[in-house]
């Protein structure tokens, strides 16, 4: 027992590990996808439209496969699975992340860029001064929901071969021809999502000064 | 002086004229209201002036700055970036709708633009916001945020921050539509103390008492055009065109 804890733990590092690089690069990539999407350029917004479809519209899985088979078909070699689980989960992240961005900025009223227009703020100042404080309370719910999702869906890194917690988990319950394992990683998720939770209803509370 | 001269001006909205051809001067200290039937134009106007709709045709110039001007060809051409940012700022505008910023405290609301677009340092800032805030009988309110406040307490903050960048001109659009009787009574009283400092204001408002009561001068306008200019005892007491007359007959009646 206390060896099938230790491997779920290393397991748990693994799914943290994806968890954690996942949101690193899919925040910040998010953005520029949401600013294309939003783009007056209509090449750029479609094109950006059509990326958004593709990973909103097919199976996470199977993104995760085409990421790190297809090079394989088109220049012989791939790079390292962990590295390709990274990639897959960042551009379909980012794609989510996007649209969220984008509900957001656009949820706040032409009244408050008119008033920056008027008191002489540059675009960035509007920016980042009057328009993002204001989008990050309002899609706070929509981005606890995400982050959520990702925690539960970095056990699909396994598809590629990656030991993550619920790979580890599944082992352990073949070999000891028990359910038991599997279940134990299920409270693991489970505690792992009341910490993001519980930091999302913290952030929520901390910008309840307005509304 | 004149402070604001606009000529021949034209708007329009996919292909329909809003503005077509309004001209008219403002002198410093003059206070200027500007009535008329919704859709005829008047808060175009001032969105036009305040650069937040761009014009078709016609010209501008505020305090001796040319911001733009319509060749014989009809191509409008507004000045560089640098002219555009001083007109803007020689230009307060007060909204409808307050539009304050409500993540910051009513304090912040006044002096971030200070600080961030008139360089002043934060001490200088607030101290400005402070006396601002006194003038508005809002002194004890300088760190609630703008949620908790009322209409008429909003609408003051936004005239605070307005205010607070010293503009040449104070443009208000309708400023107590979206309040109370009783909380148009106190924003009115605000505009009437700044009338009496001779603050040069233009007012566009629905508030025809109060326009006869602060104007030096009434423009009524309908249709994209200024049907009618004067002193506020001939508009209102004697005015000349049956559109106006028609037009204030409504009000006497309320």
């Amino acid at each position: 027992m206390g060896n099938l804890l230790q491997q779920m733990l290393v397991g748990s590092v693994t799914s943290l590990k994806i968890f954690a690089l996942t949101l690193l690069f899919s925040l910040p990539l998010g953005m520029l996808v949401a600013k294309g999407r939003m783009s007056k350029n209509p090449i750029l917004s479609n094109l950006v439209n059509v990326y958004i479809m593709i990973m909103r519209g097919t199976p996470l899985i199977l993104q995760l496969l085409f990421v790190y088979f297809a090079p394989y078909y088109i220049f012989g070699s791939s790079y390292d699975r962990f590295t390709a689980v990274i990639v897959g989960f960042v551009i379909n992240y980012a794609a989510y992340f996007a649209e969220i961005y984008r509900g957001g900025v656009q949820s706040i009223p032409v009244g408050q860029y008119e008033a920056s227009l008027v008191l002489g703020f540059t675009k960035t100042h509007t920016f980042t001064h009057v328009v993002a404080p204001q989008v990050v309370k309002r899609i706070i719910p929509a981005m606890g929901n995400e982050v959520i999702t990702l925690v539960k869906d970095t056990a699909l890194a396994q598809t590629i071969g990656v030991a993550e917690l619920f790979r580890v988990a599944q082992n352990a319950s073949a070999r000891q021809f028990s359910t038991m394992p599997i279940f134990i990683a299920g409270v693991f998720y489970f505690l792992m999502n009341a910490v993001v939770s519980r930091s999302f209803d913290l952030l929520e509370k901390k910008l309840n000064y307005y509304h | 002086m004149e402070i604001v001269s606009v000529t021949d001006l034209k708007k329009e909205f996919d292909g329909l004229g809003v503005l077509k051809g309004i001209s008219f001067s403002l002198n410093k200290g003059e206070v200027l209201s500007i009535i008329g039937p919704s859709g005829s134009g008047k808060s175009t106007l001032l969105r036009c002036l305040t650069q937040l709709e761009p014009v078709d045709g016609g010209s501008i110039v505020v305090n001796s700055k040319t911001m733009v001007t319509t060749t014989e060809e009809g191509k409008v051409r507004y000045a560089d970036k640098q002219t555009l940012k001083d007109v803007r700022l020689s230009l307060g505008l007060v909204f409808q709708s307050f539009n304050l910023f409500p993540h910051m405290s009513v304090l912040r609301n006044i002096t971030e633009a200070q600080m961030h677009v008139l360089g002043r340092s934060k001490s200088e800032a607030q101290q400005v916001a402070k006396e601002l805030l006194r003038k508005m009988g809002l002194e004890e309110k300088e760190k609630a945020y703008p949620c908790q406040l009322s209409g008429g307490q909003q609408q003051r903050v936004s005239i605070a921050r307005a205010l607070a960048l010293n503009p040449a001109v104070l443009c208000f659009d309708e400023p107590t539509s979206a309040l109370d009787p009783e909380l148009t009574a106190e924003i009115l009283k605000v505009i009437k103390d700044l009338a009496k400092e001779k603050m040069t204001m233009i007012v566009v408002t629905h508030e025809m008492a109060f326009a006869r009561d602060i104007s030096d001068r009434v423009i009524f306008m309908d249709d994209g055009l200024i049907v009618e200019e004067g002193s506020p005892e001939k508009v209102f007491g004697d005015p000349q065109s049956p559109r106006t007359k028609r037009f204030l007959n409504r009000y006497e009646q309320d």
